[in-house]
């Protein structure tokens, strides 16, 4: 993975908190490959290939039926059928490439942290919320609130996606092919959006930080968020992480818009909200 | 949070009662409490259809003469249609507390809906060229069963599934609502109006009464005052969405006209399929597939966006 010195990283909009010290978090470091997957996580092979029809399954048992898949080693996996059910593929937290051969409900494959997933079909509702790695591709559209929270890895819809896209986006990178709905990047902390068609009303409403990349018409700013010139970075990285997916700008990366925090609606000191109630 | 339905056949008939049913159970997790249908049957020219109440479901379960009172009501509507000048050629018992009756009148109409309303406790749900309404308690295979919707055959229908959250659990209270006294008219909602009171006062200043205190009935009226002063049905939608303050999408049926509209936050979900010959949209994809179980092409509307179609 490139390394962001940290005045690339202010060019591109993403001025990060100081917490250190404060948080309890466990951080990975990439050197510890050990700690990228979870200790309990199966063994998988992704040459060993299996299908599984939901047709006459509920969520919870296609959801029960890809983990027991897993268990026994199935790296590869094919959902038939999957009927617009509500969340299907969700809590998904080890390496796994999984693909949906149709169309998914609310939900859809929320809480993913590693797997590769394709979903033929469009999501509904709040697909990937809280997604925190891997990649999820979806070949048609999508619902609102899509990718609300997520704090990692790449949410790629190739269609046109509801509103509020990406609310609350805490890291990682939503990839919108078409429009997105109003408030979309509504109070985003960090990571990237990427909305190649027209942006709808009030866009990155109170961000407070991230990069929003417009190729279309942007029907209107949100409170705070403003307009910042392109840099070569940018470029490069939009270039880069469209190539990826096979995708790309209608008029080319070099005139995408970009989108940051303006920074002015803050309301955070030093202090954590504890420490403040000890003051007051 | 409800859930609403609507399906529109171009330039056919079919099993539109089946059809809806499906979608409302798919729905039922939205709803529980009541579900209800506004069907639009192939209409004619020179007769009505009314669907009207006696009593409430729970009324059975109350007292000792309610049965008869229930007779009586029925016997002073009869008695009332006839004084008016209205030729019945049709009645049906749906329920013990339910009846469909078809009939022939060129008198005011809205003068012969408030004399059959003052009968107490009768309430009327819905007259109309085309239009059948018919709502009770119950998820949506209940009330299906229980008014023999399945094979119902008409061109458009619109329906809800109802978690009763401001309001009892009753008849009264179900949606769908019919825009007294206007033909045809009827809507479906899920969401919530927040210049409800305001808007109403006005609407009743302006003659219009409502049955009950549910926002979706005002948007019903609202929607059908609009036509009557000239507005199409999409020029009235459109003016909703400014004039309607709150979180809304609802759907809205003319006898020949389907129509959804979403408010400018986009805050409560619709999704659409549409073909050449049929159009289909519900709060969830579930119920879309319950119609159409084999993949098809989706999207959401958009914050703002009001679409109509015709039969």
């Amino acid at each position: 993975m490139a390394k962001l010195d940290s005045r690339q990283a202010s060019e591109m909009g993403m001025r990060t908190e100081q917490l250190t010290g404060r948080t309890q978090q466990v951080f990975f470091s990439p050197e510890e490959s050990d700690n990228l997957t979870y200790s309990w996580a199966p063994e998988v092979d992704f040459e060993k290939h299996t299908e599984l029809d939901a047709e006459n399954r509920s969520a919870n048992e296609v959801n029960r039926h890809i983990r027991t898949l897993m268990e026994e080693g199935y790296g590869s996996i094919t959902i038939l059928n999957p009927g617009a059910k509500h969340s299907l593929g969700v809590g998904i937290l080890s390496r796994l490439s999984l693909r949906f051969e149709g169309s998914l409900g609310y939900f859809g494959c929320g809480l993913l942290d590693g797997p590769n997933v394709v979903v033929t079909g469009r999501v509904g509702w709040s697909c990937a919320e809280n997604m925190m790695a891997g990649t999820l591709v979806i070949e048609k559209n999508a619902g609102s609130s899509f990718g609300a929270a997520i704090r990692g890895g790449d949410l790629v819809c190739k269609g046109d996606v509801g509103g509020r896209t990406g609310i609350d986006q805490k890291g990682g990178t939503i990839i919108a092919g078409g429009r997105t709905g109003a408030f979309s990047g509504f109070m985003m902390q960090r990571g990237r959006m990427v909305i190649l068609g027209d942006a709808g009303k009030s866009l990155g409403d109170s961000m407070y930080d991230g990069t929003i990349y417009v190729g279309g018409k942007i029907a209107d700013l949100g409170v705070d968020a403003v307009e910042e010139d392109l840099t070569e970075f940018d470029c490069g990285w939009l270039k880069r992480k469209l190539d990826l997916y096979g995708m790309e700008a209608a008029n080319g990366v070099e005139n995408m818009t970009k989108i940051v925090s303006g920074k002015q609606l803050w309301n955070y000191d030093n202090l954590e909200p504890t420490e403040k109630k000890l003051i007051l | 949070m409800c859930g609403i339905a609507g399906l529109i056949h171009k330039g056919k008939s079919a099993d539109i009662g089946g059809q809806l049913t499906s979608m409302l159970q798919s729905l039922k997790h939205r709803g529980p409490d009541s579900t209800g249908f506004a069907l639009y049957g192939n209409p004619t020219e020179n007769e009505y259809v009314i669907r009207f109440k006696l009593a409430e479901q729970a009324d059975l379960r109350t007292g000792f003469r309610i049965h008869d009172e229930v007779k009586e009501r029925q016997a002073e509507v009869d008695r009332r249609l006839e004084e008016m000048g209205a030729r019945v050629t049709e009645k049906d018992i749906a329920t013990e507390y339910a009846r469909r009756y078809r009939f022939t009148f060129d008198g005011d109409m809205k003068r012969l809906a408030d004399y059959i309303e003052d009968v107490e406790d009768v309430e009327i749900l819905s007259i109309g060229h085309g239009l059948e309404l018919i709502k009770d308690l119950g998820d949506a295979n209940t009330v299906s069963g229980q008014y023999d919707l399945g094979g119902f055959e008409g061109t458009h229908a619109i329906g809800h599934t109802r978690m009763a959250t401001e309001s009892d659990v009753d008849i009264r209270s179900a949606h769908p609502y019919w825009a007294y006294p206007f033909n045809d008219i009827a809507l479906v909602h899920n969401g919530q109006l927040t210049n409800y009171w305001g808007f109403r006062r006005e609407m009743e200043r302006r003659g219009h009464r409502f049955v009950s205190d549910c926002d979706s009935e005002l948007i019903a009226v609202y929607i059908a005052d609009r036509m009557d002063q000239g507005d199409d049905l999409e020029a009235a939608m459109e003016r909703s969405i400014g004039e309607l303050d709150g979180v809304f999408t609802y759907v809205v049926a003319t006898e020949d006209k389907l129509g959804m509209a979403k408010d400018v936050m986009a805050a409560k979900p619709m999704v659409i399929y549409e073909s050449d010959e049929f159009v289909a949209l519900a709060s969830e994809e579930v119920a879309i597939r319950s119609v159409f179980p084999h993949e098809i092409d989706t999207y959401d509307p958009y914050e703002g966006e009001v679409r109509v179609w015709q039969s």
